[in-house]
């Protein structure tokens, strides 16, 4: 256990409690829509500052019909007088509830022909950390999902290259003479195809569902895995224990299971972990684009996309989607540091 | 040696055939086509459309007609940008691509490689950790984080480059760069762990027994990156000189990168094909040539 392994270790655990353990934290409902802030800034006070309480409240007081006249900020709450040239009714003070400002609002004082109303409203205090996207969706929120989305990629996608690639590598391996010819030059051809164009045909074939999205992220990456397990079960296949399976009469496919596949197990794990960055690059790239996951999921190469395009106002929303990234896949490398010599076959 | 250049590239036209086959196959079979439209065309405008472009044709005849065009350098027209054959796209995107991608490598390598030795000269110091960890990083980081990053503080907060747009000389930096970093991060890492190692080598040892300044004994050991160097060129140039889609869109560069999205989104079944064979026979010419400069380069592999 080296220094940088441990550290990428801490870096990787960081980031899976953030995404996955950070939703309880909150406690939030998920996916709310905060309309009053609206791009947000990041900030280590909570929301509403003055200004924006005052802004929400001459959009609350326009739909009453009113003008706001008399603002004072006493302890957690605004002390307001609202006037109008028509009497106001009184039941639209709900709006003040259905901001994102404001508490329930309780009426103090009324002129006697309704036309000024004095108010308290509590202030509702809400804290966004990293502020708020271009819906006005808190981003640490937005932060977590992505998260989750991209360790799960990192998990099914993995999964779904390492079953293909060892699958279609061992058969081959252990076929070996003109299948394993043939099979390795499809592999190749396949390498040589531009691997977007790839995905996004097969995206093409399962559809844009959720799952199905890593399963072809995963079909695309198991080309290296089926180089790795085909090279392992060559040299496996002339061993004495297989030969003697085979002797015994034992069927290929049960020996490919029982025998070759328990053996070839660590490279094939170890491997993992050049893999799963991979895969999680992939997914974030997919989405980037847009043909990743859809809304209201959300994925690393979304948040970015949304980043890039609000660069001039909103510069957060770019730099702290592409910290949760690196961090994850620096985690990921320095965790997994050495397994990419498995390639070369060292 | 001229026989066995020859032998071998004639050996690449199956590969790219079954490259050829193989996409074909799969554009085809994907659902959807070039004429869908959110309405529906009708049915018999659609049958002439196909008639017009010769997809009514079985799918075998089609893919033979396809190949056979090939060869005699007619690409076809476009099936989604009207009017334009798909020899017109690439001609007009394809040299801002290979500059700016021969642009990146050319940055890459050398910088690269400095940074590599100057790492493996002082393994294990200060400086060595700082090139390891920003090399690290720098493999990692995707061309759709970094090119924000940079617009950001280049562009935005700076005001030192343009954001994005074609130009003169310091609106092509920017992409450039984004280019390059994988390239420099790689090689600096290859580099250092080739030479590194070699100056590991009881040769070296020799060498420094006899007192041979460190300038010559790092030029001894810097030949042993030379092969891996090569070896990661080939599929670099490959894929750094066929356009990226990233940077092209995010810097608003006209190159071919966004043929391979747009045309497998659009299934314009010419434009795809036209960009997967130009990538394809990038990946395979550019690693004969490798294969045929380590013939040169290295004594062991001529036998």
């Amino acid at each position: 256990m080296t220094l940088a392994r441990s550290l990428g270790l801490a870096l990787l655990t960081l980031v899976a409690a953030f995404s996955l353990l950070g939703p309880l934290a909150t406690g939030r409902e998920f996916g709310r829509v905060y309309p009053d802030y609206v791009r947000a800034a990041p900030s280590l006070t909570s929301h509403p500052t003055q200004a924006e309480a005052r802004a929400a409240l001459d959009r609350i007081a326009g739909r009453m019909r009113a003008k706001v006249r008399e603002i004072a900020f006493e302890g957690d709450g605004a002390h307001v007088r609202l006037e109008a040239d028509k009497p106001i009714d009184r039941r639209a003070l709900v709006y003040f509830e259905r901001s994102d400002a404001f508490g329930p609002a309780r009426l103090l004082q009324s002129a006697p022909d309704g036309r000024s109303l004095e108010i308290v409203a509590p202030l509702k205090p809400l804290w966004l950390p990293l502020g708020a996207d271009v819906n006005g969706r808190d981003l640490v929120e937005r932060l977590m999902l992505a998260g989750r989305i991209s360790l799960l990629v990192g998990a099914l996608g993995s999964a779904v290259a390492l079953g293909v690639g060892v699958a279609y590598g061992g058969i081959a391996g252990y076929a070996g003479g003109k299948t394993d010819f043939a099979m390795m030059r499809v592999v190749d051809a396949l390498y040589a195809l531009p691997f977007i164009f790839f995905v996004i045909l097969l995206t093409a074939f399962f559809g844009r569902q959720f799952v199905l999205i890593f399963i072809a992220i995963g079909a695309v990456e198991w080309l290296d895995m089926a180089r790795i397990a085909r090279g392992q079960t060559l040299s496996l296949k002339s061993r004495e224990f297989v030969l003697a399976a085979r002797s015994l009469g034992v069927t290929p496919g049960t020996i490919l299971r029982r025998h070759i596949a328990p053996n070839i197990a660590g490279v094939v794990l170890a491997y993992l972990a050049v893999l799963a960055p991979r895969v999680i690059l992939v997914e974030s790239f997919l989405s980037f684009l847009g043909l990743g996951v859809r809304e209201p999921l959300t994925s690393v190469g979304v948040l970015v996309a949304d980043g890039a395009r609000h660069l001039q106002d909103a510069p957060w929303l770019l730099i702290a989607p592409a910290v949760l990234l690196m961090t994850l896949l620096y985690g990921l490398a320095l965790a997994g540091e050495g397994a990419a010599d498995l390639r070369r076959g060292s | 040696m001229p026989r066995l250049i020859l032998t071998r590239l004639l050996a690449l036209v199956p590969t790219l055939l079954l490259v050829l086959a193989l996409s074909f196959a799969l554009m085809r079979l994907a659902p959807g086509g070039p004429f869908d439209q959110e309405r529906p065309l009708d049915p018999a405008a659609m049958a002439r459309l196909r008639g017009v472009y010769a997809l009514d044709a079985p799918l075998w005849r089609q893919f033979l007609d396809y190949v056979g065009a090939l060869a005699t350098g007619d690409f076809g027209p476009s099936l989604s940008w009207r009017n334009f054959t798909v020899a017109e796209l690439f001609r007009q995107g394809l040299p801002v691509s290979a500059t700016l991608g021969a642009c990146a490598l050319g940055i890459g390598l050398p910088v690269g490689a400095a940074a590599g030795l100057f790492a493996a000269a002082r393994a294990d110091s200060a400086g060595d950790w700082l090139i390891s960890a920003i090399a690290n990083l720098g493999v990692m980081v995707p061309s759709f984080v970094l090119a924000p990053l940079l617009q950001l503080v280049f562009g935005l907060w700076l005001k030192w480059l343009p954001v994005g747009g074609s130009g003169d000389l310091r609106h092509y930096l920017l992409p450039v760069a984004v280019l390059a970093a994988p390239q420099v991060a790689a090689v600096a890492r290859l580099t250092r762990r080739a030479t590194a190692e070699a100056l590991q080598a009881p040769s070296q040892v020799t060498a420094l027994a006899f007192g041979l300044p460190e300038r010559v004994r790092l030029g001894r050991a810097f030949r042993a990156a030379l092969l891996p160097l090569l070896s990661y060129t080939g599929p670099a140039a490959a894929s750094v000189m066929t356009g990226s889609i990233v940077v092209e869109t995010l810097f608003g560069l006209p190159g071919v990168g966004r043929y391979f999205v747009q045309g497998a989104l659009d299934r314009d079944y010419t434009v795809s094909l036209a960009a997967v064979l130009l990538a394809a026979s990038a990946v395979v010419v550019l690693n004969l040539a490798v294969d045929i400069a380590y013939l040169f380069a290295d004594p062991r592999v001529r036998g």
